[in-house]
C-alpha cells in the first residue's frame, strides 16, 4: 500500500480529505504510483503530468523521506518507506503566485 | 416570471448570481472552484441548465467543469470512472491536442514568438467556452496558444479545427501581452457554417465550410504598432460582438480602435467617434437594438484603467461614431479598474440589461439599458468574465 499526499486544490478536485492509499503492482516508481492514482481518480490526469510528455507540471515537486525526489527519473524505484507506506510520497505546489 | 442568471468567472472561482425579471434583489452563490481562475462560465441557449466553465491554474493546468442544473452541482467529465468504452475517455476533458496528423497538422508547428523567432505551439489554457446554438452537448473551445476546438460530447474529449491554426498566416501569428489567445467565438445563427472567430494577436478569421477553411478577416483594420500596419495579421483583437439578428454586421474592440464591419468582416471602418480614448477589452450589442453597442474606454494599454478615473460605459444608438457616456450609478472619481474582453454580456428581458465585471471585483448591472447602474456585488476576486442567461 503506497500513501500519497495530495495538495488541497487536487484533494478538492478528486473529492478526498486526508492521504489517498494506492495498490501499486511491481515496483513502486513515481511513474507505477501516479499511473495508478490517475486510474483512481482521472479528474487528476494533467493535472500533475503533461497529458502529452507525462512530463511533472513545472510548479510541482515531488517529496519522499524528507528528500526532493522531482528530478529522479520516473521509473526509478521509490524508497522501500514509501513502498511499504510507512512514508507518504508528497506531490507539493510550489509557493508562489497570487 | 422571467428570471435572470448572471455567470461570473474570477481570479479566484465562479459565482453565479441570479434574480427576478426586475433585476432588483439577486442572490449570490460561490465561490465555485474556488482558488482557481475561472477564464470563463457560459450556458448552453439548447439547454439553460447545462453550463460549461474553464477552470485553470498555473500549477495544476486545465479543468473543463460541466454544469446540469443551472450552476447548483458540477462534474469534471471523465473524471469519474464508468465502466464500459467510455471508460476509455475517462480523464479527457481536459485533453487539448494539437491535431499533428498528416492530413491536418503536418504544417502546424511554430508560431512568432515574443523576440520574433519561431516557437512550438503549446497549450496553455482555454480562454472561452462557446456552446453550440442548438445542441448542449456541443461546445466549442477557444484555447492559449491559439487554436479552435470543439466536443460533442458533453466536454468529455475535444477535437481541433486544424484548419484555422494551418492556415497559410500561422507562423506569423504572434502573442499579446496576455498570451496568444483565441478569445472569441461567435457562431452565426443563421448559418451554421460559418463561424467568427479573434486571435490576440493574429487577427479575426471566418469559416464558411463548417471550420475546414479559414480566412483571415482584418482588411481595414490599421495597427500603428506592427511594422506592416495593414497586414493581413498580427492585429491585437480584444473582442467581437453580433446582434444575432443581423449577423453579418460585426463590432469590434480592437487593442485601439473600435470597429465595423457591414459585410461580415470582408471590411472595416472605424467608428470610434467622440470616445474619450478607443483603447478598451469589451464591447456589446443591446439585445433588441441592432445599432445600440456599449464599450468601456480604458485609458490606454500603458494605464489599463478608466480616463480620469471615471468609470464610463459609453453607448452608440448609432451603431457607432456618436457616442454617449453612461455614468449613473458608477464611480466618477478614483476609480482604476479594468474590464476585461469577455466581462459584458447582456439579458433578452424586454427592458434590455446590461452587465459587467471589473478587475476590482464588482459587477455593475443596469436594466434599462445602460441608463442606470447598480453593483449586483462588490468584493469578489477580479473579474474575467461575465455572462447572462435570460430564464423563462
Amino acid at each position: 500500500m503506497i500513501r500519497v499526499a495530495l495538495p488541497a486544490h487536487l484533494r478538492t478536485l478528486a473529492h478526498v480529505s486526508g492521504e489517498v492509499e494506492l495498490e501499486v503492482e511491481g515496483q513502486a516508481t513515481q511513474r507505477s504510483v501516479l499511473d495508478a492514482l490517475e486510474a483512481r481518480y482521472p479528474v487528476l490526469r494533467g493535472t500533475i503530468r503533461d497529458h502529452v510528455t507525462q512530463e511533472r507540471r513545472p510548479f510541482l515537486r515531488f517529496f519522499a523521506c524528507e528528500e526532493d525526489l522531482s528530478l529522479e527519473p520516473p521509473d526509478a524505484p521509490l524508497p522501500d518507506s514509501v513502498s511499504s507506506g510507512k512514508e507518504a510520497f508528497l506531490i507539493i505546489g510550489a509557493i508562489a503566485g497570487g | 416570471m422571467s428570471k435572470v442568471r448572471v455567470l461570473v468567472g474570477t481570479h479566484k472561482g465562479a459565482f453565479v448570481l441570479e434574480s427576478d425579471g426586475k433585476r432588483e434583489k439577486w442572490d449570490v452563490s460561490g465561490p465555485y472552484f474556488a482558488g482557481w481562475e475561472i477564464y470563463h462560465v457560459k450556458g448552453s441557449p439548447a439547454d439553460p441548465n447545462r453550463l460549461y466553465a474553464s477552470q485553470t491554474s498555473g500549477w495544476f493546468g486545465q479543468v473543463i467543469q460541466r454544469s446540469n442544473d443551472g450552476g447548483k452541482t458540477w462534474e469534471a467529465p471523465g473524471g469519474d470512472i464508468k465502466p464500459g468504452p467510455e471508460a476509455m475517455k475517462a480523464g479527457a476533458s481536459n485533453k487539448f491536442m494539437y491535431d499533428t496528423s498528416p492530413e491536418t497538422g503536418k504544417p502546424l508547428t511554430t508560431h512568432q514568438f515574443y523576440d520574433g523567432t519561431q516557437h512550438p505551439w503549446e497549450f496553455k489554457r482555454v480562454w472561452h467556452l462557446e456552446p453550440s446554438l442548438t445542441d448542449p452537448d456541443t461546445v466549442y473551445a477557444g484555447i492559449e496558444d491559439a487554436a479552435l476546438f470543439r466536443s460533442t460530447d458533453g466536454g468529455l474529449t475535444w477535437h481541433e479545427f486544424a484548419g484555422l491554426r494551418g492556415h497559410d498566416s500561422g507562423p506569423r501569428w504572434q502573442p499579446g501581452a496576455g498570451g496568444m489567445c483565441l478569445h472569441s467565438v461567435i457562431l452565426d445563427p443563421s448559418n451554421p457554417n460559418r463561424i467568427f472567430i479573434a486571435i490576440s494577436a493574429a487577427g479575426a478569421f471566418r469559416t464558411d465550410d463548417g471550420g475546414k477553411t479559414w480566412k483571415p478577416i482584418n482588411k481595414g483594420l490599421h495597427s500603428g504598432f506592427i511594422p506592416e500596419p495593414t497586414a493581413e495579421v498580427g492585429h491585437c483583437i480584444h473582442h467581437i460582438a453580433i446582434h444575432p439578428s443581423r449577423p453579418g454586421v460585426l463590432f469590434m474592440q480592437k487593442h485601439w480602435d473600435v470597429m465595423r464591419s457591414d459585410d461580415a468582416g470582408d471590411s472595416w471602418h472605424e467608428v470610434s467617434g467622440n470616445l474619450p480614448t478607443d483603447f478598451g477589452f469589451v464591447i456589446d450589442v443591446h439585445a433588441h437594438e441592432p445599432e445600440t453597442i456599449y464599450v468601456v474606454p480604458i485609458k490606454s494599454d500603458g494605464e489599463h484603467y478608466p480616463p480620469e478615473g471615471k468609470l464610463r460605459v459609453y453607448r452608440s444608438r448609432t451603431g457607432g461614431n456618436e457616442w454617449e457616456a453612461l455614468t449613473n450609478g458608477l464611480p466618477q472619481s478614483n476609480c482604476y479598474v479594468n474590464v476585461l474582453r469577455d466581462a459584458m454580456a447582456v439579458d433578452s428581458l424586454e427592458s434590455c440589461g446590461v452587465y459587467f465585471g471589473t478587475t476590482g471585483g464588482q459587477v455593475y448591472a443596469s436594466a434599462d439599458a445602460g441608463d442606470h447602474w447598480t453593483p449586483i456585488v462588490h468584493d469578489l476576486p477580479a473579474v474575467l468574465s461575465v455572462e447572462v442567461q435570460t430564464l423563462p
